[in-house]
C-alpha cells in the first residue's frame, strides 16, 4: 500500500482535481500571436536573440539563458517576430507549423552523460513542476555528486492541478524513458517514480509501462495522499526515509529529484528531437466553462487558453497560475503561458473565498500541528513583528518552504506566509548589504594601508635623498648624527 | 512601433490579486470562541442543578463587565473594538470566571473580578494575544486573596443531608479534617463528600470531561495540555496516597474535586497564555497538575489549579525557549 508521509505534518485538502480530469488531454491550438516571456520563471530573463521582422520556425532558438539558472527559449510557432519588448518576444503564426531543427531521435543510448545534458540544455529543458530550474544544471550537479537515486516527482500534492496525472495517465511511457535517459545523464544507478494514491489510474499507467520497459532500475510508490507531499524535501525524505541536510541540495546525500513533467519533455526530445515548445497545463475552475488539461505551446496568451477551454463562465474574480496554495495570482489574462505554469486557475467567487481582516496571534499552534518543516509559525510571526533576526534564525525562517499550510490553518486569518517570504528577503537585503559594506570596508583598509605603505617609502627615499645630498653614507644602527 | 503594440491583446480581463495562499479553512476565532462556550453548557448545567440558579446571574454580570470593560479598553487603545467584542474570547474568560467562582457570590465582586481580569490580566497587557497570564485566572487570584471569606463558601449542593446553607468544600474538610487528626474514613463521612470527590464538584468535574472531549474530538484543543495536566495531579497523588493513604486522599478524590477538569480542559488550555509546542505544552501542563496538587496538600488556598496556571504561565516563555522543535533537515538536538 501506499508509504505514509515521513515530514513533520500537512494537511489533507480537498484537491478539486476532478474537475479538469473529466475530460482528456487535449492539444490546445496554437496561437494565432505568440507571445514568449523572455522571463520563463528560472533565473535571471532570458535574452532575445532575435529582431522585429526575422522570421522564425518551431525550434528555432529566440532568446538564449540570462544565467545560469535559466534556459534558453525556442520559437513555439513559424512565422515572422513582431515585437521585441522588454518582457516578451511577439511572433505571428504563419500557420504552417514548419519546424527550424531537425526532427529525429536522439541516439541517447550511445550519447555520453555529458553530451546528454549539453543536449538537454540546448533543447531549453526546465523543471516543469513550477521551478523552471534548467534540467541540464540540475543533472549535471547530480552527476559531479555521483548521486545514486533520482526521484521522479509525479506527487502532484496541490488542489487544482492534474496536468502531471493526465501526463501519466496518457503518455507514462515517456515518464519512464525520461527516467532513462535521465538516470544516463547522471549517473543514478537507480529511479523511484512516487505519485500520490489518490491517481490509482495514473499508477496502474506506469505499472503497464514499467513492466513494458522491463527496466528493474526503476521503482514505482505510491504515497500518501496529503498537501505538500509533493514538496522536493518532504518527498525525498518519504521516498527515501532520509531528510536532506537544511543547509544542503539533495545530491549531498546521493539524491536528485525531478518532476515527471520533466521526464517526459526529456523523452520527447529524444524520440524526435523537440526542444521545450509547448507543456501540459491544468485550465480548471469555476470560472471557465470547460476544465481540461491541455498540451499548450508555451507563448500561448492565457486568454487564448482560457478560450479554447470554452471560456469564462460567470465572473471569475482570480487568475492563479499554479494552484490555491503557493499559485502567484495575475492581474489580467494579457500574460502568456509559459514553461513554469503548470495550472491557470480561473477561480469563482465560491473557489475561492476572500479572507477576512487578520485579527492577533493567540498562540493556538495549528500552524505548528500544520507545518511540513516542523517550523513553529507562531514564533517565527512573533519574531516577523519583532524583526528579530536573531530569533529568525532559531526559529528556521530559512527553512520555510512557503506551502501555505500555515496561513490555511490560522484562526486568525494571519498572512503568515507572505510575511515570511518578505522577511526573507529583508534578511537576504541586509545579508547583501552587510556584504558590501565589508567589501568596501575591506577596500577601503586595502587603500589605506596602500597609501601608508607608498607615503612611508616617499619618506624613505627623501630621507636617503636627504642623507645623500648630506654626503652621508647609507644609514647603519647606531651611527645616526643625533 | 504602434503597430507591433495593436498585435497585442486589447481588452485583457482583469482580475483581483491576492497572496499565496489563496484559500485558507475559514475556521477562525469567533467560530472556536464558539465552540468553547458550546463545550460549557454541561458544566454549567451541572452547576445550576447542584448550586441553583446563582450561577446564571454570575454568568451575566460578568459577560456584560466583560464586554463594557472590553470595548472601553479599546475605545482607550484607540483600536475598533467591533471585532474583537465579536471575536468571543472575553466572553470565553467571563464565563470560566464565574464558573471558578462560588455561585452565591455578592454579584459587584464577580463585576470586579471581570474587570480585574479584562483590564489588568489582559489589555495592560495588550489584548488579545499578548497577556502573559490566563485574564480569568488573574482575576479569581485578586478576589480570593482580597475577599477569602465570600471566595470559599460554596452552597452545599442539591440532595447532600446537610443542615446549613453554605460550607467549606471537600478540598478545605480535608485540609481541616487532617489538621484536626481525624481518619480518612472520619473526613470522607462527611456530607461534603461525595461517592468519587467533592459531593457537588464530582458532577461539574463530570460535566466538564464531558465537555472536554467534546473540544477534544472537534479539534478545538489538543490532548498534550489536558492529558499533562491530569497526569501531573495524578502522578503525585497515587504515589503519595501509596506511601501514606492516612495522610493523602486517593486520585480519583483530587481528579473529581475542585476546578481539576474545569482547569485541564477550559483554562489551562488558554493558548495565548500556554506554552506553544507540543512538548513545551506537556511541562507546562504537568507544573499545572503537579502544582495545583501541592497547593492543594500542604497549601492555605480551597484549590491549586488558578495558581498552577498562574505559576506556569510565568514558566511558559522558558519553556518555549528550551522545547523549539527539530526542523526538517537539522540535526536532532
Amino acid at each position: 500500500m501506499a508509504r505514509g508521509a515521513a515530514f513533520a505534518a500537512g494537511l489533507r485538502l480537498e484537491s478539486h482535481k476532478a474537475l479538469a480530469m473529466q475530460r482528456p488531454l487535449q492539444v490546445a491550438a496554437a496561437p494565432a500571436l505568440a507571445m514568449v516571456a523572455l522571463d520563463q520563471g528560472g533565473g535571471v530573463a532570458a535574452s532575445s536573440a532575435v529582431n522585429p521582422g526575422m522570421r522564425v520556425r518551431i525550434g528555432t532558438e529566440i532568446a538564449r539563458p540570462g544565467d545560469a539558472a535559466s534556459a534558453a527559449v525556442h520559437s513555439p510557432v513559424s512565422g515572422v517576430v513582431r515585437d521585441v519588448g522588454p518582457h516578451d518576444i511577439v511572433i505571428e503564426n504563419d500557420g504552417a507549423d514548419t519546424w527550424g531543427v531537425p526532427l529525429e531521435p536522439v541516439p541517447w543510448e550511445s550519447l555520453s552523460a555529458a553530451g546528454l545534458t549539453d543536449g538537454i540544455r540546448e533543447a531549453g529543458i526546465v523543471g516543469l513542476g513550477g521551478a523552471a530550474f534548467p534540467t541540464s544544471a540540475k543533472l549535471t550537479a547530480a552527476r559531479e555528486s555521483s548521486v545514486e537515486h533520482l526521484v521522479l516527482n509525479g506527487a502532484e500534492c496541490e488542489p487544482w492541478i492534474s496536468c502531471d496525472d493526465a501526463l501519466m495517465r496518457e503518455r507514462a511511457g515517456d515518464v519512464v524513458l525520461g527516467a532513462q535517459v535521465m538516470m544516463r545523464a547522471c549517473g543514478a544507478l537507480r529511479a523511484t517514480i512516487a505519485v500520490e494514491d489518490d491517481k490509482p489510474e495514473a499508477i496502474a499507467a506506469l505499472r503497464a509501462a514499467l513492466s513494458c520497459a522491463g527496466d528493474d532500475r526503476i521503482g514505482l510508490l505510491a504515497i500518501a495522499a496529503l498537501y505538500p507531499a509533493g514538496a522536493e524535501r518532504q518527498l525525498l525524505a518519504t521516498v527515501t526515509g532520509v531528510e536532506v541536510p537544511h543547509d544542503a541540495l539533495p545530491p549531498a546525500i546521493g539524491l536528485v529529484c525531478q518532476n515527471v513533467g520533466t521526464a517526459a519533455a526529456v523523452a520527447a526530445w529524444v524520440r524526435t528531437g523537440r526542444p521545450c515548445i509547448s507543456r501540459i497545463v491544468t485550465v480548471t475552475g469555476g470560472g471557465v466553462n470547460q476544465p481540461a488539461n491541455l498540451e499548450a505551446r508555451i507563448g500561448t496568451p492565457l486568454a487564448a487558453l482560457v478560450a479554447g477551454c470554452g471560456g469564462y463562465r460567470g465572473n471569475p474574480t482570480r487568475l492563479i497560475a499554479g494552484g490555491s496554495m503557493t499559485g502567484r495570482a495575475l492581474d489580467s489574462d494579457a500574460i502568456p503561458l509559459t514553461k513554469a505554469m503548470n495550472c491557470i486557475l480561473v477561480a469563482s467567487g465560491a473557489d475561492l473565498a476572500p479572507r477576512g481582516p487578520a485579527m492577533p496571534c493567540i498562540r493556538c499552534g495549528d500552524c505548528a500541528t500544520a507545518c511540513p518543516a516542523g517550523l513553529l509559525p507562531q514564533q517565527l510571526h512573533r519574531a516577523v513583528l519583532s524583526d528579530d533576526t536573531a530569533l529568525f534564525e532559531r526559529h528556521g525562517l530559512a527553512d520555510c518552504i512557503e506551502c501555505g499550510c500555515c496561513d490555511y490553518v490560522c484562526p486568525s486569518q494571519i498572512p503568515l506566509t507572505s510575511s515570511f517570504r518578505e522577511a526573507r528577503a529583508r534578511a537576504r537585503a541586509r545579508h547583501e548589504e552587510m556584504r558590501r559594506a565589508a567589501e568596501a570596508r575591506q577596500r577601503f583598509e586595502q587603500r589605506e594601508r596602500r597609501l601608508a605603505a607608498q607615503a612611508q617609502a616617499e619618506r624613505r627615499a627623501f630621507d636617503e635623498a636627504r642623507r645623500r645630498a648630506r654626503g652621508d653614507g647609507p644609514p647603519s644602527g647606531g651611527t645616526d648624527a643625533i | 512601433m504602434p503597430g507591433a503594440m495593436a498585435h497585442r491583446q486589447v481588452v485583457p480581463m482583469q482580475f483581483e490579486v491576492s497572496s499565496a495562499p489563496h484559500v485558507i479553512a475559514g475556521y477562525t476565532v469567533p467560530r472556536v470562541m464558539t465552540q468553547v462556550l458550546v463545550a460549557l453548557v454541561p458544566v454549567a448545567g451541572a452547576h445550576v442543578l447542584l448550586y441553583g440558579p446563582g450561577l446564571l446571574l454570575l454568568l451575566a454580570v460578568c459577560a456584560v463587565t466583560a464586554l463594557a470593560c472590553e470595548a472601553l479598553a479599546l475605545r482607550l487603545r484607540r483600536r475598533d473594538p467591533g471585532p474583537f467584542l465579536r471575536d468571543g474570547s472575553v466572553l470565553v474568560t467571563a464565563a470560566l470566571l464565574a464558573l471558578s467562582v462560588p455561585p452565591l457570590l455578592p454579584w459587584w465582586l464577580a463585576a470586579f473580578g471581570t474587570a480585574v481580569a479584562v483590564l489588568l490580566g489582559k489589555h495592560a497587557y495588550g489584548g488579545l494575544g499578548y497577556n502573559p497570564f490566563n485574564p480569568a485566572m488573574v482575576g479569581y487570584a485578586v478576589l480570593l486573596v482580597s475577599f477569602p471569606l465570600e471566595m470559599t463558601r460554596w452552597p452545599v449542593p442539591m440532595g447532600a443531608e446537610w443542615d446549613a446553607v453554605t460550607g467549606a468544600t471537600a478540598l478545605d474538610q480535608l485540609r481541616t479534617g487532617l489538621g484536626q487528626r481525624l481518619t480518612m474514613q472520619e473526613i470522607f463521612a462527611q456530607p461534603a463528600f461525595g461517592a468519587v470527590g467533592d459531593a457537588g464538584a464530582q458532577w461539574v468535574n463530570a460535566a466538564a470531561l464531558l465537555g472536554g472531549l467534546y473540544l477534544l474530538g472537534r479539534r478545538i484543543v489538543r490532548w498534550h495540555i489536558p492529558a499533562a495536566v491530569l497526569a501531573g495531579m495524578a502522578v503525585p497523588a497515587v504515589f503519595m496516597h501509596a506511601i501514606d493513604p492516612g495522610a493523602h486522599a486517593g486520585t480519583a478524590f483530587h481528579l473529581f474535586s475542585g476546578a481539576t477538569m474545569l482547569g485541564a480542559f477550559f483554562i489551562a488550555t488558554d493558548p495565548v497564555s500556554a506554552a506553544t509546542s507540543d512538548r513545551g505544552r506537556l511541562f507546562y501542563g504537568a507544573g499545572i497538575g503537579a502544582l495545583a496538587w501541592i497547593i492543594r496538600t500542604w497549601g492555605g488556598y480551597p484549590d491549586g489549579i488558578a495558581f498552577g496556571v498562574l505559576l506556569m504561565n510565568l514558566a511558559a516563555p522558558l519553556l518555549d525557549r528550551y522545547t523549539v522543535p527539530r526542523i526538517h533537515g537539522h540535526p536532532k538536538r
